[in-house]
């Protein structure tokens, strides 16, 4: 390993949107051979970083330079030429093509009139076995894992000669057992002399996979340490500026009357499967009810049936006391109910209207908002600014359109939409998917807060911390049916894992006292 | 903003292309292409009644070029402009042909309002169907262009009464009190057929601007648009607005179809076919690239090809079939933006490389050499 130069340097990088400074001074060096975490926050300027250092952006300031000379990389194709390939979180791959045709596609060596496949297939060999990435040259992406696909997507780079690999979010698609099998791959792509730049925000990974880690927060560079001997809490101090909590505190529930009562219900999926059946459950105001359970066991439609998306088919839904079975979902949100849906960017947002507009999803008809049918700009913008200011929703601006925001933010937004009407009900529903440890933080705190103010919030989740964390109450659900309802204070992960499993309550408790008096 | 700068140029240069593109042809079937561009000028601005009878073809299209932008806004594609149109200028003529002593302060709104009323329960039709049934409203809206074509010639010819036609195949002329011809207009156009038709569209291109962008329906309109299931999560109907968008977008056809009938051809007359006003309208609404502002300027030069391309035989023997092609050419460049999109990098990365090229050369060689070290090293 020559420490001299490095392999690539990147110094004073500022990119500015505007006045909005998505890089503001970035110092970046990577070593040859060595892994790199990039770790930050969403929407902290990883990506901006990288898409400068792969050509599709431009730095507005900075300079990089590439094994000791300067460079401008102003396109993608002269970023291939300096040998930096880029691992996309989502894969850019054809489903109906080969391996092969997938990793030659633009760089087609022919034959004549006709592809060479064949010398290009035994090229893909020849590095697939050199670096551990088992994949068939023959098989239809269709065919295969993500898991391998990954590895195609990692063939294609190294095939056109790249020294330099930017993995973006790499374990964000994978199983753990995937995860484990990448980690791998990265060490001996790193042992065979490529240089590895790993964006990531998730701890655990960068102390498994990466040598050294650069800090970047708020577009600029906090700090570069070496890995070895560093915590996760360590690590998510920095990124977040501050301390952070991974358990969020909170007083005991002062719990009062019921705020929402589901009794026998039965809700189909849009197939007319039965997903959904004589499900019962009460939410109290000041308490957190968490439904935990494996993805696919009815919460989605369950959700929807409660906030009026979908039908709901037989037993009734009660918002205190008053019948809101089968409602329209404006009717449904006026009773008091805010929802923050599982998946934002289909149902929680309209990703190609503005900040502001989005922000007035829930409430554009209503006075101050609108007059007499009109819309009143000026109000909705300050209301904009005014839930951006409070809920820390950092964009460019609120006149940009939400799907230009970083998901942290697009998830802030939707909460602060959702918290700023005043419900007694909330509805969370993975509310932290995909988002970095600090995002989670704050939105923990937020719900829980709801809650301490006497609200009643329901939150769906498939993560068990996040359940554990959050919930005053615990109903596991199972194909459609609670299998158990605990208290959080009273259970934990194993006894939770063994009812989402179907096991009834009384069961996993024996099962789990047989092994520790084992 | 930048979007809207760069629809600009792209509609600037489909315009340049067609034109290039119409040279061309006239050059290879042996016409001076500058003869035929100078007779086409000529024909369009050459005299105030050239500029009444641009006005006069602008009128319409306006109208149904905003139509379909409300339709598309909505996530519509309405085909059925044409037919739309016809429903408005068969009642509204026959409309006014029935009651011929109305004073025309209640005739003509009322006219308008029937018009273009006709026009939105058209539309509404097909917007119905597909929120209700998910039945495609470019089929439903093609078949009911025919519908309507042989509803409105079935009219003409056998219901109305004989006491307001000329002849089986046409009506009488509206009175007075239902033109929407002004004198002051056509004479200061030398007896252009131009009405305060173009007036009304030049408003309401105002008026749907601003339901569109500054009311609580534009806003759910836009909303089921670009993400109904999010609209639906807000409370957003997608049936109730989706019949209502239709409608609007029938009804601005309906209008441009009354404006025709009251105040272009002030009767009404056995139709070939379809009227082309729906067709080119939605021609003037892509060329417009999406905005309102946009749609009157696409208006006023396919108006002016039309207008001029009328005068080109004439004067410089170029057929009036090459207009179309020019005109097709246009429109052509505006579905391939993409490749005009493509050519303004093109040239914008060229500049930018010239500068740059002798400083990279060196570092992608440094690159190179460097890679090739560090692979004999292990």
């Amino acid at each position: 390993m020559t420490e001299s130069t490095p392999v690539i340097e990147m110094r004073h990088i500022v990119k500015k949107f505007g006045d909005f400074a998505a890089n503001d001074d970035i110092n970046l060096q990577v070593q040859q051979g060595e892994i790199h975490a990039l770790l930050g926050e969403n929407g902290a300027g990883k990506s901006t970083l990288m898409n400068i250092l792969t050509g599709l952006l431009q730095p507005t300031s900075g300079e990089i330079i590439i094994n000791g000379q300067p460079v401008t990389v102003d396109s993608p194709s002269k970023s291939d030429a300096l040998g930096i390939g880029m691992v996309h979180q989502h894969f850019m791959l054809i489903d109906a093509f080969t391996v092969t045709e997938n990793i030659i596609l633009g760089s087609e060596v022919t034959k004549g009139l006709s592809l060479d496949t064949k010398s290009a297939a035994k090229k893909i060999k020849a590095l697939s076995e050199k670096y551990g990435l088992q994949v068939d040259p023959y098989a239809k992406i269709a065919d295969i894992s993500v898991g391998q696909q990954q590895r195609v997507e990692i063939l294609k780079t190294l095939y056109r000669g790249a020294d330099i690999l930017i993995f973006d979010e790499p374990t964000a698609v994978l199983t753990p057992q995937e995860i484990d099998e990448l980690i791998t791959i990265l060490h001996n792509l790193a042992k065979e002399g490529k240089s590895i730049v790993l964006i990531t925000h998730k701890l655990d990974e960068i102390r498994a996979a990466a040598d050294t880690v650069t800090v970047i927060r708020a577009g600029q560079s906090i700090k570069t340490f070496p890995v070895a001997g560093v915590s996760s809490q360590e690590l998510a101090d920095l990124m977040v500026g501050r301390e952070v909590s991974f358990k969020t505190e909170k007083a005991a529930a002062k719990t009062g009357a019921t705020v929402l009562k589901m009794a026998d219900l039965e809700v189909h999926d849009a197939r007319g499967v039965t997903v959904v059946k004589d499900f019962s459950l009460e939410v109290k105001s000041g308490e957190i009810v968490g439904i935990a359970g494996i993805d696919g066991n009815g919460q989605t439609e369950l959700i929807q049936a409660i906030t009026g998306l979908t039908k709901v088919q037989a037993g009734h839904v009660l918002l205190q006391g008053k019948e809101v079975t089968n409602k329209r979902p404006r009717q449904i949100t006026e009773a008091g109910v805010g929802h923050i849906p599982e998946d934002r960017l289909r149902f929680g947002m309209e990703v190609d209207m503005t900040l502001s507009e989005n922000l007035a999803l829930q409430t554009y008809y209503k006075a101050p908002l609108s007059k007499n049918g009109v819309l009143q700009t000026d109000e909705m913008d300050k209301l904009a600014n005014k839930l951006v200011e409070e809920f820390d929703v950092r964009a460019a601006g609120i006149q940009v359109t939400a799907g230009s925001m970083s998901g942290g933010n697009q998830q802030k937004a939707v909460i602060a939409r959702e918290l700023n009407r005043d419900n007694e009900l909330i509805i969370a529903a993975q509310p932290t998917r995909g988002l970095d440890v600090g995002a989670i933080e704050y939105i923990h705190q937020r719900l829980i807060a709801q809650r301490n103010a006497g609200k009643a919030v329901l939150v769906v989740s498939f993560e068990l911390d996040e359940i554990l964390n959050l919930s005053d109450r615990i109903a596991v659900i199972n194909a459609g049916k609670i299998v158990g309802i605990v208290d959080a204070k009273d259970t934990n992960k194993q006894e939770l894992g063994l009812l989402m499993t179907g096991m009834s309550l009384s069961d996993a408790r024996a099962a789990l006292k047989e092994e520790v008096d084992a | 903003m930048a979007a809207q700068k760069n629809s600009f140029s792209v509609a600037l240069f489909s315009v340049l292309f067609g034109l290039i593109i119409g040279a061309v042809i006239m050059l290879i079937f042996g016409y001076n292409p500058i003869s035929g561009y100078t007779a086409l000028l000529g024909s369009a601005f050459g005299s105030t009644q050239d500029i009444g009878s641009v006005l006069t073809q602008m009128t319409p299209l306006i109208l149904t070029a905003l139509g379909f932008t409300v339709a598309q806004t909505a996530g519509f594609f309405n085909i059925g402009l044409s037919g739309q149109a016809l429903a408005g200028w068969v009642g509204a003529v026959w409309y006014a042909l029935s009651f011929p002593n109305m004073p025309v302060y209640l005739m003509l709104p009322s006219a308008l309002i029937i018009g273009a009323g006709l026009g939105a329960l058209a539309g509404a039709i097909p917007g119905w169907l597909r929120a209700q049934f998910g039945a495609s409203e470019v089929i439903v809206t093609i078949m009911m262009n025919y519908i309507l074509l042989f509803l409105g010639n079935n009219i003409l010819q056998n219901t109305m009464s004989k006491g307001i036609k000329v002849s089986a195949e046409t009506t009488k002329q509206v009175g007075a009190n239902a033109s929407l011809q002004m004198k002051w207009l056509t004479d200061l156009t030398q007896g252009s057929s131009i009405s305060a038709g173009i007036f009304i569209s030049v408003f309401m291109i105002f008026v749907v601007w601003f339901v569109m962008k500054k009311t609580t329906l534009g806003f759910e309109i836009r909303a089921v648009g670009l993400n109904s299931d999010a609209a639906k999560y807000a409370g957003m109907s997608a049936k109730r607005n989706a019949v209502i968008a239709m409608a609007i977008s029938g009804g601005l056809a309906g209008l441009a179809g009354t404006i025709e009938g009251l105040g272009n051809y002030l009767n009404f007359f056995t139709q070939n076919g379809s009227p082309s006003i729906g067709f080119d309208g939605m021609a003037v609404a892509l060329l417009g690239g999406g905005s309102y502002l946009g749609v009157l300027a696409a208006a006023a030069i396919f108006s002016v090809l039309k207008i001029g391309g009328l005068g080109m035989p004439m004067s410089s023997g170029v057929p009036f079939e090459l207009v179309d092609i020019v005109t097709a050419s246009i429109i052509f460049f505006v579905g391939a933006s993409y490749l005009i999109k493509l050519i303004q990098k093109r040239v914008k990365a060229m500049d930018d490389k010239a500068a740059r090229a002798s400083q990279d050369k060196k570092a992608v060689k440094a690159a190179a050499d460097s890679n090739k070290n560090s692979k004999g090293g292990e």
